[in-house]
């Protein structure tokens, strides 16, 4: 018990150690930006801090407040920030067999989801298959809890400097957040099928956005990503066929 | 809008975000990852997020609309140059995309 007590802490320190240092700086960055506008739009420091705390989605946070500074209504807020957050479904969905280990209460799995961002999901997906079984999830807490812990320092450090910045400046800093996103996908290309759909989803993504901005995002999912996975079945058929060719000929 | 009602407009957004992952999680139990489906999925959410990524850097909203698209790629490209010719060293790369923003911004050539 107090062995796997260890395991376990060891596991949290590890996730700990690699969110601290440029995944939790970059996070806190772009939601510097977030904080400036929290304050632009006239809302107090709390519940830019909640939107933080319930979502963790800035794509979505973002389109609340600007939703909210609009007069939009309850039902269409809820109804975009929905369709621009559907994206968390597959990204659960494929995360949640890399966070598994027997002998867990279910609870922990529904709670762990709410930590799931883009950050915490790329490095994990990235980092887990190294781990053993048991360490996975404590440490995804351990690192998906230091980022959303920057991200508050973010709402809160930009809510105050805003306006403070030199423009050119904070115009940088909300480039930094797709920036990021980008090189950290840049990471790790080794599976062609993940190569496929990255490629196919950022041609695809910016035209689908044009012809609907509602329904866009999640038209690319699906076009793009079936795609992918129809041309890496194709290509995985021809090496399986050229293979067996190989050992008979 | 009355000032109250923010509370409701972010308790309806974090259900809305919430429902996804929740929905994922009760999903995930049900879908063996050596399927079809699951690599599918896997796909899909890999298309999801490149496809957000190309349209934040392409097509933002707020902000960055001030700047011109050919800035923006012109950083884009030049941040991943630096990552590969760094050998992946994100700090060194990111810290180029975002100058290259903030110069071009600075220089009054957004």
């Amino acid at each position: 018990m107090a062995q796997a007590r260890a395991v376990v802490r060891r596991a949290v320190l590890v996730g700990v150690r690699e969110a601290f240092g440029l995944p939790a700086l970059t996070l806190t960055a772009s939601y510097l930006a977030f904080g400036s506008l929290i304050r632009a739009s006239g809302l107090g420091l709390l519940p830019g801090l909640a939107t933080t705390f319930g979502m963790w989605a800035l794509p979505g946070q973002v389109a609340l407040v600007e939703l909210y500074g609009l007069g939009a209504s309850l039902g269409v807020i809820a109804a975009t920030v929905a369709l621009t957050n559907a994206r968390f479904l597959p990204m659960t969905v494929v995360l949640m067999p890399h966070l598994r280990a027997p002998g867990r209460p279910r609870w922990l799995y529904y709670a762990a989801a709410q930590l799931i961002a883009v950050t915490s999901w790329v490095l994990a997906m990235q980092r887990t298959p190294a781990l053993a079984e048991e360490e996975r999830l404590p440490y995804f807490l351990g690192l998906s809890l230091v980022l959303w812990g920057g991200c508050f320092v973010g709402t809160a450090a930009g809510y105050v400097l805003a306006g403070g910045l030199p423009h050119a400046l904070s115009l940088g800093l909300v480039f930094l957040n797709p920036l990021y996103f980008m090189l950290i996908f840049a990471l790790d290309l080794r599976e062609r099928s993940r190569l496929l759909a990255l490629m196919a989803g950022a041609v695809v993504g910016p035209l689908l956005h044009l012809l609907s901005p509602d329904w866009g995002l999640l038209a690319t999912g699906f076009v793009a990503g079936s795609f992918a996975f129809g041309v890496d079945r194709v290509m995985a058929r021809r090496q399986a066929s050229r293979a067996t060719a190989g050992r008979h000929g | 809008m009355a000032e109250r009602s923010i509370w409701l407009v972010i308790l309806a957004g974090a259900a809305a975000t919430y429902l996804w992952r929740g929905l994922g999680v009760a999903l995930a139990g049900r879908i063996d990852p050596g399927d079809a489906v699951f690599r599918w999925t896997g796909c899909v959410a890999y298309a999801l997020l490149a496809g957000l990524i190309a349209r934040m850097i392409v097509l933002p909203l707020g902000e960055l609309q001030e700047t011109a698209l050919w800035v923006r790629l012109a950083a884009a490209a030049l941040a991943l140059a630096a990552f590969y010719a760094t050998r992946k060293n994100i700090l060194i790369a990111a810290a180029t995309g975002v100058g290259a923003v903030a110069l071009f911004a600075w220089l009054g050539g957004v």
